[in-house]
């Protein structure tokens, strides 16, 4: 039987894999290793946290407080610190804490990282990831829930990735610290603690491609993230509503599998996009413009996006359930196209 | 006194009273002790006239419409760029500003390539796509004049912190202007670069004015230097007019910097001579008096005095230096106007790395 392991521990693989491969590999961040310079941790070789969430734990007492950096709580700094490494040739990952920091180095990824290697004429590269968390559903209210890989997407020179599955979670994150630009690396809080299927040996998984989670004919529904299960979800209800429902987890939000999805478009005629991010000018309206314009011809009624409302995310549980895209939101969008689909 | 700070940790009872040594108030000029030869003082002038060469002729073709975009001038700041990448090699990183064609100059960036830069040609050092505020010469260690104020902070630090994990003696210097001090990634990163000892100079060029801005009016120091104590760093001021001040004290930060003893901050004082930006009416500046008296001296003066008094180099052989300076912008302008512009596909290329 395939070894399963949580999501948590698939990226501390992969960490730990790529320190191995790569002695240019440097992890920084807040609280990563934890307890830096304190005498009983020193003594015994041991980290504090490894990580808010205890993501990178134990690779200090393995790589060493050099290789896994205690950042002080200097977000602007360190990030752009890192943009710095990697432009001298390392190749660091970069922890935020949660992706609604980024306010306070923003710049390191829109004003320096991103647009480097164009604004140098092709000369400078930024082998660097930048490794995040997002989304809503533990109560951590509006400063701490947000999903913004949509945001980060926009800007041309960074790559964004956001895996749904421990097996992408390590394959991804592999692929994201062996490339040579810029990643943003965004994790959904709620998938940590998710248990699935890890080959333990390296590998990649290519930046781009999306994956198609279940084959359908009648209707495509791209997901991002978490939301991959609330698709599977809705497929699973359909199919005994004889609705054949084709899921794709989109795995990357920059670049986007244009061809995947107009591909399961084109085949089925119709798409509900679901993304936790707000609902304008996000990864979902991108999605329905491209398809609008590229398969116009192939569809059979009207895009849907479901979305987070264009709300901060609140703290209330009743609230931010309500605040979450899930199955009946998703099926309540769908009648319309499968009132349609039925009509034939 | 026992009683209200009882049971409370050393760490925080005992305060270090030395910190405030570390920074030395007094605006420095060179000392005897500094050592120039011949040929270090001829490259130096030489660099000097280049900056000063190339400047003027920027300004003569912006006005005439021949060069694009934003230009902001560093002519009357040579001293500092020169004083401190005299002591740098190709190996040693540096930082620069949106002023940056001085850094760039000193730091060895080819003068052809800078020039087709400015005027946006293909064979610009960045191929016509960054111009004069994202100049980069890699191969030279140059990380790239800056847009962002206060955007080398983080670079130069990050480039020292991979100097420092690769067990190099190569070095990163930021220069910074007086305005980028009030930016809050200064505070970050001086304070990351002296916990970690890391081998970064901070070079701050405090030219009094943050585009229309007094330095007096916008930090609460009156000193940039002063700063250091809340870091533990060394902080100096030097003349910033005055190159070889400015090559003694970056030669003590840097020699400081490659022996693995950290950072130091430096506050070169000088004037912004030219506007924030080419077109700047400069009506916030003193018709009159010191500043004015200030703004007039020259540090290419300062240095050919200095040359001549001490025997270093003749006032013939400065003018030879002048000339060949300016024979070599000439051809840097020749180079830039019969190149190409960029291609139209090149819009596309260069965004992501293969």
């Amino acid at each position: 039987m395939a070894r399963e392991i949580l999501f948590m521990n698939a990226l501390n693989e992969a960490l730990d894999q790529a320190m191995a491969k790569d002695e240019n590999v440097i992890l920084l961040g807040e609280d990563i290793a934890g307890g830096a310079e304190v005498q009983h941790l020193e003594e015994a070789n041991e980290d504090a946290w490894g990580g808010v969430m205890g993501v990178t734990r134990g690779l200090a007492p393995k790589y060493g407080r050099e290789r896994v950096i205690d950042t002080p709580l200097s977000e602007m700094g360190y990030m752009a610190a890192a943009v710095g490494m990697a432009v001298t040739g390392l190749r660091p990952v970069a922890e935020l804490m949660f992706s609604d920091f980024i306010g306070f180095c923003f710049d390191s990824i829109i004003g320096q990282g991103s647009k480097m290697r164009y604004m140098f004429g092709g000369k400078a590269k930024v082998p660097m990831t930048v490794r995040t968390m997002h989304g809503a559903g533990v109560n951590a209210a509006a400063q701490h829930s947000g999903s913004y890989y949509g945001l980060f997407g926009s800007i041309p020179g960074v790559k964004v990735v956001v895996p749904a599955t421990p097996y992408d979670a390590k394959g991804l994150l592999l692929s994201a610290i062996e490339d040579d630009n810029l990643v943003i690396f965004s994790e959904d809080k709620t998938l940590y603690g998710m248990k699935g299927e890890v080959p333990e040996e390296y590998y990649t998984i290519p930046i781009g491609k999306a994956a198609i989670k279940r084959e359908g004919k009648d209707l495509t529904i791209v997901t991002i993230g978490k939301m991959l299960y609330v698709g599977l979800e809705v497929a699973e209800i359909l199919e005994k509503d004889n609705v054949s429902v084709e899921v794709i987890d989109l795995r990357t939000v920059a670049p986007w599998d244009e061809e995947t999805v107009l591909e399961s478009v084109k085949k089925t005629g119709r798409l509900i996009i679901i993304d936790e991010s707000n609902p304008h000018n996000n990864t979902a309206t991108d999605i329905a413009s491209v398809v609008a314009d590229k398969a116009f011809d192939y569809l059979d009624g009207p895009i849907k996006c479901v979305c987070a409302p264009n709300t901060p995310v609140p703290f209330a549980a009743n609230l931010e359930k309500l605040y979450i895209p899930d199955a009946q939101k998703v099926l309540t969008v769908a009648a319309e196209i499968i009132d349609d689909l039925r009509a034939k | 006194m026992a009683e209200k700070t009882k049971g409370m940790p050393k760490l925080f009872a005992s305060v270090d009273t030395s910190v405030k040594e570390l920074v030395d108030l007094e605006i420095r000029a060179a000392t005897d002790a500094v050592e120039l030869t011949k040929d270090k003082a001829k490259s130096m002038y030489k660099s000097m006239e280049d900056i000063r060469n190339f400047e003027e002729n920027v300004k003569r073709f912006f006005a005439a419409g021949e060069i694009p975009g934003f230009v902001h001038l560093y002519a009357g700041e040579e001293a500092i760029a020169v004083g401190v990448c005299a002591h740098l090699t190709d190996e040693d990183y540096i930082t620069s500003t949106h002023r940056g064609h001085g850094h760039c100059i000193a730091k060895g960036g080819d003068l052809k390539g800078m020039m087709a830069e400015i005027f946006g040609k293909a064979t610009g050092l960045c191929k016509g796509k960054g111009g004069s505020m994202h100049i980069a010469d890699m191969d030279k260690g140059i990380l790239g004049a800056n847009g962002m104020v206060g955007g080398g902070f983080g670079l130069a630090t990050g480039a020292a912190m991979r100097n420092k994990y690769k067990k190099t003696d190569r070095v990163a210097v930021c220069f910074f202007g007086d305005g980028a001090a009030n930016e809050g990634v200064f505070h970050e990163c001086l304070n990351m670069a002296s916990i970690w000892k890391l081998p970064v100079i901070f070079v701050c060029e405090n030219n009094l004015f943050a585009e229309s801005t007094p330095q007096w009016y916008s930090s609460a120091s009156r000193t940039i230097a002063e700063r250091a104590v809340a870091y533990n760093m060394p902080g100096v001021r030097v003349n910033g007019k005055d190159v070889v001040a400015v090559y003694e004290a970056a030669g003590k930060a840097i020699e400081r910097a490659r022996k693995g003893e950290g950072p130091t901050l430096i506050e070169c004082v000088t004037y912004r001579n030219h506007g924030h930006f080419e077109g700047d009416e400069q009506t916030y500046k003193a018709p009159s008096g010191e500043e004015k008296e200030w703004a007039e001296v020259d540090p290419l003066e300062v240095f050919r005095q200095y040359a001549i008094e001490n025997g270093l180099l003749t006032e013939e052989e400065l003018d030879q230096l002048r000339e060949e300076s300016i024979r070599d912008i000439e051809e840097a302008i020749k180079f830039a106007k019969e190149s190409p512009e960029p291609s139209p596909e090149s819009l596309y290329e260069d965004v992501f790395a293969d």
